[in-house]
């Protein structure tokens, strides 16, 4: 009953689409079209928690005064900003022009034509580190450039590896278990592992992530393979570590802040985290029990180094903005080296240039750059589905009901797989 | 939902001499021209979006992907009553109808047993009321997204509820712990309304009639059941029936205390909201609502009609 104004919205969007017939080969080409207009734009961003996003703006704004950029803060939340830059598109609003889009988001909005198609020589994408240029692309075409990324990282307590004897973190699945098993004699207490657990797109992620570190995939080109026995050892990784203990149970309930919090707490050997929380562990403050104890590295898998899953925001210029060519010489202005430095230095999002995670001023103020890195060198993308929230919704249901022990692997797997077909083709 | 707005026209006996049919023409009309305004913003304000969630009900958004290009097909195809009968064949609408279902006969039940024992307390004179009323009512004047947020860290695996119990019970995670947490939550927010309603119940009674029971000799527990309830019950009824409308459209508390997607506290409403917001699936929202819709009229029409419900106080102060 309280959808009114959406009903409304929809009709007239219905209306308008049947309307304009076949007018929706200008998004479909293979080329990208010619990108004009210069004016005033506006940049469309989830919440500007760090502050640092104005700073970004104010900059170009400072060299382009006929071209002003005004920042457009939409909710924290990744699904209400995501509802927001639909109904915008749906209602083919003006006024959004450039879309901080989450990396995820890419093949919705390039498949519905929401977003213009780029052309790749007019970006540096050799500089930027491969996977994240991946995330911007649909159908093999660039939409959207990349601006942050982010990859997991294996957070451990360093002084209790020492302390039991093992001199080197974990790069198998093995190894984990066998470093935790020395770990616990002397902390019995301790809970050995733990990641994002509990049913919400940090399992789809924590999920992707231990399919792909067995040698499995979840889609690939195009076409759901999640019910393989690669697949199944990947899933197997999560579910038996809380029937053998080394998750500790209440893992089911994390998210990034719950486990945050038990990892600063002492609770937790071995962690999968995303990069913001070094900074947090290691807070002097009294917040944190580990401040100093712990260090990083990438993340383990079945028979050696395990695969990350890719996070981070892309830029794109919906296809309804006015003013397209400043749209784009502002995304060319954020995405060049200076820009992604400076974002880097002020709020510890990872960037997209490979150099900075090498250049020995950066890495002083964060040490973990080179793990980092690594782990996004060799990072998997989500899968890539127009309907990619009904794929991520499919695999949260069929991992937790594996881990919670309701179904097995293999019952939850073939399921997936089906559930898949029916979403994303066979 | 109850928006019958009946004007109960008294059975005035025609004047003498009078042409009784004129009469009535030029009442009957007046009356239309006051009433149009109402009808005017209730067409547009209720009627239209009634109408149009219907119409979506029968709609489906196209959702092929071209192969060759992966553009997505625009537009939306009429499915009659296809997602009506997509929904009925889905475990997770049917898990959903039940959650609601179950979640409202729980809650409503608990909280009228609650309320009544807190309006019976409220109507005690004693030192102290005041601050007794005023502290029940306390849970009530939270907002229900904030209270939602109070009780998840409640029952978050290192919070308040374990460690009084002295348990690890996961909560938050599917299962019944969480089925069970909401009913707690939405008792502890919502039984000082039904304690509130029923209290200006209680006030009315008046205390001859107490006096006589006393006098009769009767005992608490009699005085109660043979006074007090009966007299209290149109009060009690209408309570009922405004915490019933509410809880089977209960959706900010299961949505921010355990969050979508969790089977066991799934209730319609947030389904609803996750189909049309989440994955822009307007057509099989708008059948959710409607079914919720009707549901909920027949539970009103139940109340009012079976029970009694004096909703509009049509019947203060006189017998059936």
């Amino acid at each position: 009953m309280r959808r009114p104004r959406l009903a409304v919205l929809t009709v007239a969007a219905a209306l308008a689409l049947t309307g304009c017939g076949g007018g929706s080969d200008s998004g479909g080409g293979t080329a990208a079209g010619k990108l004009e207009g210069n004016g005033p734009i506006t940049f469309v961003t989830g919440k500007d928690t760090s502050g640092y996003v104005q700073k970004q703006v104010d900059a170009w704004n400072k060299l382009h005064p006929d071209e002003r950029a005004d920042v457009i803060e939409l909710p924290e939340s990744a699904d209400a900003q995501r509802q927001e830059m639909v109904k915008n598109a749906v209602a083919k609003s003006d006024t959004y022009s450039v879309l901080n889009l989450d990396v995820v988001w890419t093949a919705e909005f390039a498949a519905n034509g929401w977003v213009e198609q780029l052309n790749e020589a007019d970006f540096p994408l050799d500089k930027m580190l491969a996977p994240t240029v991946e995330t911007g692309k649909y159908f093999g075409r660039l939409y959207a450039v990349p601006i942050t990324s982010d990859g997991g990282l294996l957070y451990y307590r360093k002084d209790l590896l020492a302390a039991a004897g093992v001199t080197a973190p974990p790069t198998t699945w093995a190894d984990l278990r066998a470093a935790c098993t020395k770990v616990r004699a002397a902390n019995p207490k301790i809970g050995c592992f733990a990641g994002q657990f509990d049913k919400y797109e940090g399992l789809t992620v924590n999920f992707s992530e231990a399919v792909n570190s067995a040698g499995g995939t979840v889609v690939k080109d195009g076409k759901p393979t999640v019910d393989t026995p690669a697949a199944r050892k990947g899933l197997d990784f999560l579910v038996n570590g809380f029937t053998q203990g080394y998750i500790p149970r209440n893992a089911l309930t994390f998210k990034e802040e719950e486990g945050r919090r038990a990892f600063q707490a002492g609770q937790l050997l071995f962690h999968r985290q995303w990069p913001y929380q070094y900074a947090k562990a290691n807070a002097t403050d009294g917040s944190s029990e580990v401040a100093g104890k712990f260090a990083v590295a990438p993340l383990p898998g079945l028979d050696g180094p395990g695969q990350s899953t890719l996070g981070g925001h892309n830029y794109a210029i919906s296809r309804f903005t006015q003013n397209k060519k400043t749209a784009l010489e502002f995304i060319q202005f954020m995405a060049g080296e200076e820009r992604q430095r400076a974002n880097l230095q002020a709020t510890s999002q990872a960037p997209t240039w490979g150099s900075l995670y090498d250049d020995p001023a950066l890495v002083e103020q964060y040490p973990y750059l080179p793990v980092l890195k690594e782990s996004i060198l060799k990072a998997e993308k989500r899968p890539e589905a127009v309907q990619y929230n009904d794929v991520s919704v499919a695999i949260q249901s069929a991992a937790y009901s594996a881990l919670k022990g309701d179904k097995t692997s293999e019952q939850a797997l073939a399921e997936l797989q089906a559930k898949l077909e029916t979403l994303i083709g066979k | 939902m109850a928006t019958t707005v009946t004007v109960p026209a008294p059975p005035v006996a025609a004047p003498p001499g009078e042409p009784r049919r004129g009469r009535r023409r030029g009442v009957g009309r007046l009356a239309v021209l006051l009433v149009s305004p109402t009808f005017l913003v209730l067409t547009l304000v209720v009627g239209y979006p009634l109408i149009d969630a219907l119409r979506l009900s029968f709609f489906q958004k196209n959702s092929g992907v071209d192969p060759t290009t992966g553009m997505v097909q625009e537009g939306e195809k009429f499915v009659g009553l296809g997602n009506f009968t997509d929904l009925f064949g889905s475990d997770q609408f049917l898990h959903a109808l039940r959650n609601t279902t179950t979640l409202t006969i729980a809650s409503v039940t608990i909280e009228v047993v609650v309320g009544v024992a807190m309006a019976l307390i409220m109507n005690k004179a004693f030192a102290g009321r005041g601050l007794i009323r005023a502290s029940i009512l306390v849970p009530w004047a939270i907002p229900t997204a904030i209270s939602a947020l109070l009780w998840r860290w409640i029952f978050q695996t290192d919070g308040a509820a374990n460690a009084l119990l002295g348990t690890d019970t996961l909560w938050t995670t599917e299962g019944i712990p969480a089925w069970i947490a909401i009913v707690l939550a939405d008792t502890w927010k919502t039984a000082p309304f039904i304690g509130l309603l029923v209290l200006a119940g209680l006030q009315i009674i008046p205390a001859e009639v107490y006096e006589a029971a006393k006098v009769d000799g009767a005992n608490a527990w009699s005085t109660f059941w043979r006074i007090t309830l009966p007299l209290v019950k149109p009060a009690l009824i209408v309570a009922v029936l405004f915490r019933l409308l509410d809880v089977l459209r209960m959706f900010d508390l299961p949505y921010v205390m355990i969050g979508p997607g969790k089977q066991p506290v799934e209730t319609v409403s947030v389904l609803a909201f996750q189909e049309a917001i989440q994955f822009t699936r307007f057509g099989p929202a708008a059948a959710m609502s409607t079914i919720l819709f009707l549901y909920i009229a027949v539970v009103a029409f139940v109340f009012v009609k079976v029970l009694g419900a004096d909703v509009i106080g049509s019947r203060v102060g006189g017998k059936r």
